[in-house]
């Protein structure tokens, strides 16, 4: 089976997000492999040790996102690709997933897998616009996944439970961070990584352009900030603060 | 005036709240339709007509229920192509998400997603969007016709404003070609004692808390309060509780009288599904969490103390 999992250099979503004077993301901050795509490519590495294949790691972004191919490569993926072009700076998810769906149809995987949602962008847009335009079906929020032959059956989370999805390969699927516990990269794998190929590509490699984005950011303005109330250490009054709280809610 | 089309989300025959949502805005946008698709339309169709669609586009065919995206897409780019509307508004919930995201590649215009409002602006649409963590709120103007917005879940009240939609079926054939992620089987996990959508108080849990045994503390003070038990992203992809538990973006919005966010250091994709309670409380060994900046009550201590003792108070108040 070959797999393609789609992934993502993000900040850190550990350190504190904080903007330069003119509202831009400062970027001294740690960048590393999206937390979410780690579960996706542990997922793909799963499916690859019980049924066999290869695995291909595929990303977009500036030149030092191969960090977080690498990083994926180290956990034992095949080979990696990177578009990378400067025309594609600030693309939205539409082009995103054009450019996705231009470098997977080279790679005609069984399987596509994406994580739900980016931890910066956190738009959730990219799974379901790239199974469009791979002309593919989707099983999307999967926490469980199950290959019986060339079907594919998923848990799909619901706000209440779960429901038994499935569709023939090729297939996409989009994984909830909750799916599989990443593996640490051995040491053998870190030195393994460093020779396995990541290609990268540009938009004209691709033969897309582009396009006009969706949306043009106005303006930006300050959140609207909820005002920090009092902050107490517990001293063992707190008990008793809270229950005033409580009572001045009318909730007691 | 502005056509908007609202998709109406209906799950197993019933009305998903976002829809009415979205029509108490939509009325404000422009002249409202409404589609709505699954066994169970027609009726759901008199209901929005109740809130202000003039015309409501149903099809109740099965394929709506039993597949995932593909059908509604169908069904919704030939409803395009005869309505030419100016703006289709979504929730942004997990299944409109599926259908907006394929439609919007489709008709191959793109779209916003995760907005907290909408309104009409120069001849457009400009949606307000949380930008850098939160931080900041961005004005995006939706550069394409159709513009598609995503909104987020409890951004408007929903609310009857009279009136009577006209039903039209939508001529939507669903070829076998779109029939193709079935779903086979739903599996309910969830016994909610009270609704965490509905409940005057939300307690929820984060790393903080420990691990998924500490969170029967939680429960006792739930249930000595009359509330209801939530949950950050980082415990439910930790499989501590289930996703039905999960306040914040990717999970389910709040807005009770009281929430107590306990061991959650309020990141972003916290915060947007519950930064509109009422009182905020936050428990916290960490007196720099974000979480301390917006609560009302922030107190630094150890939750696995100030749980169980709250818990006794409450009930020693009520007697």
């Amino acid at each position: 089976m070959k797999i393609v999992v789609t992934v993502k250099q993000v900040p850190d979503p550990n350190s504190v997000t904080t903007l330069e004077a003119d509202n831009t993301l400062a970027r001294d901050k740690e960048v590393v492999l999206d937390p979410g795509d780690e579960c996706g490519v542990e997922e793909a590495l799963q499916l690859k040790e019980a049924h066999g294949g290869e695995v291909i790691l595929i990303s977009m972004g500036p030149e030092r996102a191969k960090d977080a191919i690498r990083k994926g490569l180290s956990m034992g993926a095949d080979r990696g690709i990177l578009i990378t072009d400067a025309q594609l700076a600030g693309a939205d998810a539409l082009l995103t997933a054009r450019a996705l769906a231009a470098a997977i149809k080279t790679e005609s995987p069984d399987l596509v897998i994406c994580g739900t949602e980016s931890y910066d962008g956190s738009t959730g847009m990219v799974p379901p616009m790239l199974a469009e335009l791979l002309g593919v079906p989707q099983l999307t929020t999967a926490k469980k996944v199950e290959v019986d032959g060339s079907t594919i059956k998923i848990h799909r989370q619901t706000a209440d439970g779960y429901q038994l999805v499935e569709a023939a390969t090729p297939v996409l699927i989009s994984v909830t961070a909750g799916i599989a516990e990443p593996r640490y990269a051995s040491l053998k794998g870190i030195m393994a990584a460093r020779s396995k190929e990541i290609k990268l590509i540009g938009l004209g490699d691709l033969g897309i352009d582009r396009g006009e984005p969706a949306e043009t950011v106005e303006g930006l303005a300050q959140a609207e900030m909820r005002k920090a109330g009092v902050i107490i250490q517990d001293d063992g009054t707190a008990v008793d603060q809270i229950i005033q709280v409580l009572v001045q809610a009318k909730v007691l | 005036m502005a056509k908007i089309l609202v998709y109406a989300e209906l799950n197993q025959g019933k009305l998903q709240p976002t829809a009415l949502e979205l029509m108490a805005k939509a009325r404000e946008l422009g002249d409202v339709e409404a589609v709505v698709l699954g066994a169970g339309a027609k009726a759901a169709a008199e209901t929005l007509g109740k809130h202000g669609a003039k015309v409501v586009h149903v099809n109740e065919d099965q394929a709506f229920d039993d597949f995932i995206a593909e059908p509604a897409t169908d069904a919704l780019a030939a409803l395009y192509k005869a309505q030419m509307p100016d703006l289709i508004l979504f929730g942004f919930t997990s299944d409109s998400r599926d259908v907006a995201g394929r439609l919007a590649a489709r008709l191959d215009i793109g779209l916003i997603s995760n907005a907290g409002d909408v309104d009409a602006k120069d001849g457009g649409f400009v949606a307000s969007v949380p930008y850098f963590g939160g931080a900041k709120v961005a004005a995006m103007r939706a550069n394409k016709k159709p513009a598609i917005i995503l909104i987020r879940p409890k951004s408007f009240e929903a609310s009857e404003s009279g009136g009577t939609a006209e039903i039209k079926e939508i001529d939507a054939s669903i070829g076998a070609d779109s029939k193709r992620a079935r779903i086979v089987e739903r599996v309910v996990e969830a016994s909610e004692k009270v609704k965490l959508e509905d409940a005057k108080v939300v307690i929820s849990g984060g790393r903080g808390m420990g691990g998924p045994d500490n969170f029967p503390l939680l429960e006792a003070l739930a249930g000595a309060l009359g509330g209801a038990v939530g949950a950050s992203r980082a415990v439910v992809d930790a499989g501590w509780v289930p996703y039905a538990m999960q306040v914040g973006q990717t999970g389910k919005s709040v807005r009770p009288g009281v929430y107590i966010a306990v061991g959650i250091s309020g990141a972003m994709q916290h915060t947007v599904g519950m930064k509109a309670s009422k009182i905020i409380i936050a428990i916290n060994k960490d007196a720099e969490a974000p979480i301390m900046k917006m609560a009302d009550l922030g107190v630094v201590g150890d939750a696995l103390k100030i749980v169980p003792a709250l818990t006794a108070a409450v009930k020693a108040k009520k007697g």
